[in-house]
């Protein structure tokens, strides 16, 4: 289990407790957070779930995979701590992250 | 049209039905949400039903679109296990399946699809399965295991992602295709081939050409396929997946203007203003392609989504997309941009044998759709291009050692 924060682009904050295992992505969409779409549900297909992680997240939320990336590449605002927040998976280890949403998923 | 505080029905709890209520919500409505679906589940996606839910790599809990305390946390009047029977535009008001009538100021229909049935002998002998829900799901999940024979009927891209999975859950598969290519409806030759090559080197058995006569049986339980050139094909259960029809008798008995599917406009709204229609249930514009088509996808009923929610909350309406969607078969990440219509040229970037490759249809020199195989740069920009109408250079796009960002630049 992890608390997680999700910053929206206009600074409002989402606070979820997230199960190990789910995605940053799912808790959020679970819990009808604005601002991540995902629009394939998590199958890394369509880059709607860009998310910026925290610096001082970033280390712990791993690498990026070849296909993120790939995907990551073609994204709008893409940053050094750009995710998609499909592929980073909940861990004890995650408990406190913050995530913030860019303004919006293209 | 706002409507802040107005009721709003929904009939049909899928993914787009879900989706609206959960935006609606988001979106500020203040008003009544009532969901209507006829399964005994709340709203869940069906996409993993034939890829990794299949092969149980995932579980019901994470297929829900939301938990089902949300719904009631959200004041969403969730009522599972009821169909909508009639509309009486006149009094706005729905007859439900149980009796019950519901008073509506906003009515959207997301009544989905459902499979198409052969209508051949032996097609109601147990063993013979669809795959739309999750229940249908459970059935063919229950049916196949180790040396277990799978038919499969219809050579489209849900009986090839089950054939994928029943292949990872080490049954055998054999796929009938009556047409001379599988996926000859969705995609053109070259990717037909590639994911046959695919398939059969993950040991799937084809037969194109096949035209289905009808099932045998032995006490009451299928156990071969009947071919029109005689043949019998062995099997212990057989998956038929040869399309879907739109379930739009509700809106055509109600007098809402029907043609392959509830006619709707750029709004998702009807030929009646106080009834909105998503999903794969409506037949609507696509501007890119100046032409009104039906389309079976997530993301097509994401939007649609999309589109009410803004209508109805009185926000202004989202971009024009471009419409896409994907398949997952092993290994192989299919991403598609665009549909195939008008195109007088189709180009292969890459080499399929690398198992990264991408195939643009193209109208003289702008991009009408691609396919893209483990490709997702191609299949990104590919995506912008058909948006923008922007020209390419063919020789360009064609080139893989010229980048997808320097294609689009050019």
């Amino acid at each position: 289990m992890a608390k997680i924060t999700y910053i929206e682009h206009d600074g409002t904050e989402h606070v979820h407790d997230g199960k190990t295992g789910l995605s940053v992505m799912e808790v959020a969409v679970k819990n009808n957070v604005p601002g991540i779409d995902a629009d394939c549900g998590g199958a890394c297909a369509c880059a709607t779930c860009h998310v910026y992680v925290d610096a001082a997240w970033l280390d712990k939320t791993g690498d990026r995979s070849a296909m993120e990336e790939s995907m990551l590449d073609f994204a709008e605002g893409v940053e050094p701590n750009s995710r998609l927040a499909c592929q980073i998976k909940i861990t004890d280890g995650l408990d406190g992250i913050v995530v913030r949403l860019p303004e919006s998923q293209h | 049209m706002t409507s802040a505080d107005a009721h709003v029905v929904i009939v049909g709890a899928g993914h787009a039905g879900g989706t609206l209520a959960a935006l609606l919500r988001q979106y500020g409505l203040a008003g009544e949400i009532t969901l209507v679906g006829e399964e005994s589940i709340p709203p869940y996606q069906r996409p993993p039903l034939s890829k990794a839910w299949l092969k149980g790599e995932a579980d019901a809990e994470s297929l829900a679109l939301k938990p089902l305390e949300f719904y009631a946390g959200n004041r969403i009047d969730f009522r599972p296990s009821v169909r909508g029977v009639s509309i009486d535009r006149a009094r706005k008001v729905l007859a439900l399946s149980d009796g019950s009538e519901l008073a509506y100021d906003i009515l959207v229909l997301a009544t989905g699809a459902r499979p198409i049935r052969l209508p051949i002998p032996g097609a109601d002998l147990g063993g013979i399965l669809e795959l739309r829900t999750a229940a249908d799901a459970e059935a063919l999940k229950a049916a196949l295991g180790p040396g277990r024979t799978m038919a499969v009927v219809g050579g489209g891209y849900i009986g090839l992602e089950a054939a994928a999975s029943a292949r990872a859950l080490g049954a055998d598969a054999v796929v009938l295709e009556r047409e001379p290519r599988i996926l000859a409806r969705v995609a053109g030759e070259v990717l037909s081939n590639f994911f046959r090559q695919v398939h059969e080197g993950h040991g799937v058995r084809f037969l194109t050409g096949a035209s289905v006569t009808g099932f045998r049986g032995e006490g009451g339980k299928v156990t071969g396929v009947e071919l029109a050139d005689g043949r019998v094909i062995d099997c212990d259960l057989a998956l038929v997946g040869v399309g879907a029809v739109p379930n739009q008798e509700l809106a055509q008995e109600a007098g809402l203007a029907v043609n392959r599917g509830v006619v709707v406009d750029l709004e998702a709204r009807t030929s009646d203003p106080a009834i909105f229609a998503i999903g794969d249930v409506t037949l609507r514009p696509m501007p890119i392609y100046g032409r009104d088509f039906r389309m079976e996808s997530v993301p097509n009923a994401l939007e649609q989504a999309k589109q009410v929610a803004c209508a109805i909350t009185g926000r202004p309406a989202p971009a024009g997309e471009t419409p896409w969607q994907w398949s997952d078969q092993y290994d192989i990440k299919l991403q598609i941009a665009g549909y195939n219509f008008d195109s007088d040229q189709s180009l292969v970037r890459g080499d399929p044998a690398s198992g990264h490759f991408a195939i643009f249809h193209l109208k003289g020199d702008q991009v009408q759709a691609v396919e893209a195989i483990n490709s997702p740069p191609e299949f990104m920009m590919g995506r912008q291009l058909i948006g923008s109408r922007r020209p390419v250079d063919k020789q360009r796009l064609a080139d893989t050692s010229v980048s997808m960002k320097e294609v689009a630049a050019a």
